[in-house]
Formats: C-alpha cells, structure tokens, sequence
C-alpha cells in the first residue's frame, strides 16, 4: 500500500512539473521572445542609424548585402512613430527571430520588380503584428544607405502557405515584365497560427536621398 | 520526489528554501537558453514566409 502511495505522489508530482514546464512554454513564447527580439532589434537600428550618420559612411549597400546582413531600416507610421526594424538579407528562421527578412531573388529596394519581405506577425518582436491594420495608401518607409523609398500600402489577400506567386516580380502574374517597383510582405495568418499566410502588397510612390530626410506628411498617419 | 530533495538539501529551513530558489532559476534558465529555443520550430505557429513545403 506504500509503495502504490508513494508511486501515486511520485507520479503527480511529475504531472505538475510537466503543467509549470508547459505555462512556462508558453510564457517563453509569448513574452520573452519578444523581449529579446525588441532589444536586439532596437540596438541594431541605433547601430544602423549611427552608422548611417556618419560622414563618408561606408554602411553596406542594398546590392551587397549577404544572407544575415542588416542593410535597412523599416519604419511603418501605422505602427507608430517610433516603430522601426532592421531590415535583413534572407528569411531564414534566425534571420526572423532578429527582424524583417528580405527574400533571397526577389527586387532590391526601390527597384523595378517585387520587392518581398517576411515578418512574424506573433512572437519573436512581432514586426509584422499590425499588418491587418495596414490601410490602402498607408506608408512603408525603407531606410538604405542612400535613399528613403516610400511605398504606399495598395491592397492584402489571404493565401495559402504555398502560393510563392505572391513573390513574382509582377505578383501572382507568371511570367509577366514588370514595370512598377512593387513591395510584398508576407507574414502569418491567422495570428498564432501558421495555416495561411496575410499578405500586403505596396507601390513605390516616392524615393528621396537619405541626405535630405523624408517630408513630414510621409510620416503622417491617416485615420 | 520533492520531499527526498527537501530532506537531501543541507541546513536550516531558510537555507533550504534559498537552495530551492536558485535550483529552479537555474531550471528556468536552462530551459529558457536551451530547451525552449530547440523546441519552438517544431511548434505550428512559426512560419510566415511563402515556400514550397
């Protein structure tokens, strides 16, 4: 009778260390992912930033970036003033836990094609978080070296996990020339869950030389 | 389980409970640097990109 006694404690007391180990999981997850990712990130845009102030700078160009480099800032006034993430070449899993990744193939900032870009939309800092807010004509700002490229929110869909098209240089138009310098962004959907993928699509409107800052009315937030 | 560990643990009442606390920071800790951060790709709620697979 003891021994079943003391196998029952033993075993409950196993249960309960498994629930904690679990509650703490989900803590991890949700919490103190985005504490690291929103340190890291916030010190790796001041570093950008001060880099960038510079004179004679030698900050990495768009073009020249490698997998797992920092080359922009992003900045979405619909997040808020002082919403501004760094910018990474690839979207590889350690790249997204940092930041914003930029897809390996697809346009450079400002260039004529698709530019796309991958954010976590929960946890890990979740840069992408708002995206579901994002109104038509809202502004996506990319800090490079040289240039602040101003794109303008122009719609969203909701795609499965599978449907790279989204990336095309002319999205979801096979074989098509583009014309227009476009912005994808790719992020999850629903949130916490990864069965489909919320994507917004944006247009160049305006590209100015980082030299001179952006007009204040970019930075400006519609209702 | 516990109440073997509570009674292994040497000294007074007070020091036991201060061995207590820093045994389950370090288990936080560890599951925190390690464990968790090898576990989360294989949860479904992580992916945001568009791929093939």
């Amino acid at each position: 009778m003891r021994v079943v006694h003391g196998a029952i404690g033993v075993l409950g007391e196993l249960l309960v260390t498994l629930g904690v180990v679990l509650l703490l999981f989900v803590g991890w997850q949700l919490w103190w992912t985005d504490v690291v990712s929103d340190a890291d990130a916030a010190q790796v845009v001041a570093t950008i930033e001060q880099q960038l102030d510079e004179p004679g700078s030698d900050f990495i160009q768009p073009g020249k970036a490698k997998l797992g480099d920092a080359y922009a800032i992003v900045r979405i006034p619909r997040f808020g003033a002082r919403y501004a993430r760094p910018l990474y070449q690839g979207t590889t899993r350690d790249v997204l836990q940092r930041g914003i990744g930029h897809y390996v193939g697809t346009a450079m900032p400002g260039e004529i094609g698709n530019f796309a870009m991958a954010g976590h939309r929960t946890t890990y800092g979740k840069p992408f978080n708002g995206v579901a807010e994002l109104h038509d004509g809202d502004v996506v700002l990319v800090e490079t070296k040289d240039s602040y490229f101003v794109y303008r929110v122009t719609g969203h869909q909701i795609v499965p996990p599978t449907q790279v098209s989204v990336l095309l240089p002319v999205p979801d138009q096979p074989g098509a020339e583009p014309t227009a310098a476009t912005l994808t962004m790719t992020s999850c959907h629903p949130e916490y869950s990864a069965r489909e993928r919320f994507i917004v699509h944006a247009t160049l409107d305006a590209t100015y030389p980082r030299a001179g800052g952006v007009p204040p009315e970019v930075l400006e937030v519609k209702s | 389980m516990y109440a073997l560990l509570w009674r292994v643990l040497p000294g007074p009442k007070l020091a036991k409970v201060l061995a207590l606390v820093v045994l389950a920071a370090v288990v936080v800790a560890v599951l925190f640097t390690w464990v968790f951060p090898a576990i989360a790709p294989l949860m479904p709620f992580n992916d945001n990109t568009v791929g093939q697979g």
